[in-house]
């Protein structure tokens, strides 16, 4: 933070491209990575590990939908859909023909992309609002389809347990070893997804959400991107299924439901449109939410509701905790958590001056 | 016996989607002069007929009162959410109204219960019980009852948007905010006016629902089930909400009862959802919706 930009110079196109052009930007990732990788597996409890394993999935599944939504501009309300179908794929090939995970995770991750382009062909003819029906709609239809398929859902109860994952020949069975498994693919996909949206795709997503009818006029193919853009959603999605299923042991649709589709929702609304950042801001804050809610309720809400009640109201509270927070965020600060840490950091940037 | 199987679930299903449109109707006025879609509409009903409920049960008002009390609560209720929440939506991009509604369905989803407790309740309408029994079928009377408001309430409800001074005004907002208000059209005016009357539309909603299935939140799901029907008739047109609501009714009873015993139950969630998906492949904007002319 009290850092000049000035005084870097470019002579290569390498330099110019770098994810992070200035030291201090290299020096913070290192950093976090220290943070993340050592540092909290090792200070962390496993009660806490398990909180930010469970972030870790959710920034995938919330940068797929932000590429979506923030990049593209297309509504999705199917999000949840889309992972329960990684998930069972997933499941299917790590049961029956017992494939390792990096074979299941990539896998799961393009059948759900598959199921994406369906669902995206719609999209060129419907929009806004009807889109976003539309996209309900799908996940309702696939919701059903996998309840009742017992083939693909295993039949009991639509679930299928999950053999373990086995890296390098470990098994994982400690909250610590599923951190370090699902940590590096969610760092995969924040990377994977920084480089894509300054890419020529990631160009063509912004021109088609900021003006549709322009981009098509200067020569983006947008049916085909559009498209493109459902598929990767779709496939960051599957790949969310997939580290769900792996986390839980067991693939459920019932884990993948409309309310899922609508977290996701909440939590690229909350930390961001449009923001590699602040999906992942995002991301940590809903799924911490709850527990959050949990605790003060325990600690506060005992004074004012008696014991047997306590659960109920608790759901409840995070209910319009939850609804309030969406609600307050759009009204005050459309821009999410992202602008109020771009805020922070300008501040201190050019700090001691006010601009 | 077959056909008569066949008549009754049309039947029913006809009286099942006349009240689907009562509560999708909602939907739509507040598309039509606000341009938003209202993910809360569901959540409304399910406020509306907790309030009336609760006040039957827990301070033992009379049905009429306690459907005067819901019918202030909602339009008071409905007039402060315009003000607090929706107005700064306008002019935002869809997601935004999109997500702010869904916002106000969650907390209303944890309020309701929150104050007025979450065990289910009845409405007693003062209706018979018995079904109507008119040749080989059988009708339920709060669904007759449900299907003559729903009528009954187009019909006004058509009057006012064609006739009447303050339903030209908002037709005008609906078409476009900027000339209305250049006309002399006091648009934010006529916003509050577009949610209470949501407000009220909620209240016969939730009534007719709250006494046909019980009042608790279940019926927000109501919210979920009349998207098909808005959609299939277009978003913007009120005719096209009783066809959609008929259309719905029919296909959801016609599934339960031919498609289910093959498949296992459940078919009726999800039919309505297809065909919305296979008339929007054809008609984008519904069977009666306004194509949107786009420009740069």
């Amino acid at each position: 933070m009290f850092h000049r930009e000035s005084g870097y110079f470019k002579t290569t196109y390498q330099a110019d491209m770098a994810l992070f052009p200035l030291p201090i930007g290299r020096v913070a990732i290192a950093g976090l990575a220290v943070l993340f990788f050592v540092v909290f597996p090792i200070v962390m409890d496993d009660y806490y590990l398990t909180l930010v394993n469970l972030a870790a999935i959710a920034v995938v599944g919330a940068l797929g939908l932000n590429i979506l939504l923030g990049y593209t501009g297309q509504i999705s309300i199917g999000h949840g859909a889309f992972m329960s179908v990684g998930a069972y794929t997933a499941a299917n090939f790590a049961v029956h023909f017992d494939l390792p995970f990096w074979i299941t995770i990539p896998s799961g991750g393009i059948l759900a992309a598959a199921v994406g382009l369906l669902v995206g062909l719609p999209s060129l003819r419907v929009k806004g609002l009807y889109l976003a029906i539309a996209t309900l709609a799908a996940q309702f239809i696939i919701e059903w389809t996998l309840n009742h398929t017992p083939v693909i859902s295993g039949g009991v109860q639509a679930s299928i347990e999950m053999p373990r994952p086995v890296v390098f020949g470990n098994t994982i069975t400690t909250p610590t070893e599923m951190y370090l498994f699902l940590l590096p693919i969610s760092v995969l996909a924040i990377i994977a997804t920084l480089n894509l949206v300054r890419s020529r795709i990631g160009r063509a997503f912004v021109a088609i959400r900021d003006q549709e009818i322009a981009a098509e006029i200067i020569g983006i193919n947008v049916y085909r991107y559009k498209l493109l853009a459902f598929m990767i959603s779709s496939f960051y999605a599957g790949v969310a299924g997939v580290m769900a299923t792996y986390y839980y042991g067991v693939a459920n649709y019932e884990a993948f439901q409309l309310p899922i589709s609508i977290d996701y929702l909440a939590m690229i609304i909350i930390g961001g449109l449009g923001s590699v950042l602040g999906s992942v801001f995002g991301a940590f804050f809903i799924t911490l939410l709850p527990f959050g809610v949990r605790i003060f309720m325990e600690t506060v809400g005992v004074f004012f509701v008696e014991g047997v009640y306590l659960a109920q109201v608790i759901a409840q509270m995070r209910l319009i905790i939850f609804g309030g927070l969406i609600i307050f965020f759009l009204v005050v600060e459309p821009e999410g958590l992202n602008k109020l840490w771009q805020n922070i950091r300008n501040y201190f940037r050019v700090w001691p001056f006010s601009y | 016996m077959e056909w008569q199987f066949f008549v009754e679930l049309v039947t029913n299903g006809m009286l099942t989607g006349l009240m689907y449109a009562l509560v999708a109707v909602g939907f739509v006025l507040i598309y039509k002069s606000t341009d938003a879609i209202n993910f809360a509409q569901g959540e409304f009903c399910m406020i509306a007929a907790i309030v009336v409920a609760g006040a039957i049960k827990l301070y033992g008002f009379p049905v009429w009162v306690a459907i005067g009390t819901g019918l202030l609560f909602m339009l008071v209720f409905n007039w402060g959410l315009e003000r607090v929440v929706l107005r700064p939506m306008i002019g935002r991009p869809v997601v935004a109204i999109i997500m702010a509604t869904i916002g106000l369905a969650l907390m209303f989803r944890g309020l309701g219960p929150l104050v007025f407790g979450a065990e289910t309740r009845p409405i007693p309408l003062p209706i018979p019980d018995q079904p109507i029994i008119w040749g080989p079928f059988f009708m339920a009377p709060i669904d007759v009852l449900g299907a003559v408001i729903s009528i009954g309430f187009m019909a006004v409800f058509g009057w006012f948007f064609m006739k009447s001074r303050k339903g030209v005004a908002m037709r005008a907002v609906a078409d476009s905010h900027q000339v209305s208000m250049a006309m002399g059209i006091n648009v934010e005016r006529y916003f509050v006016l577009a949610w209470m009357l949501a407000g009220f539309v909620a209240l016969l909603g939730g009534l007719v629902w709250g006494s046909a299935i019980g009042v608790d939140t279940q019926l927000a799901a109501l919210g979920l089930k009349v998207f098909p029907v808005v959609i299939l008739g277009g978003l913007d047109s009120i005719v096209g909400v009783i066809v959609g609501g008929i259309i719905v009714g029919v296909v959801e009873a016609i599934s339960a009862g031919y498609i289910d015993p093959f498949v296992g139950g459940g078919t009726k969630d999800f039919t309505p959802y297809v065909l919305m998906i296979l008339v929007l492949m054809v008609r984008p904007y519904g069977i009666f919706g306004k194509p949107i002319i786009e420009r740069i």
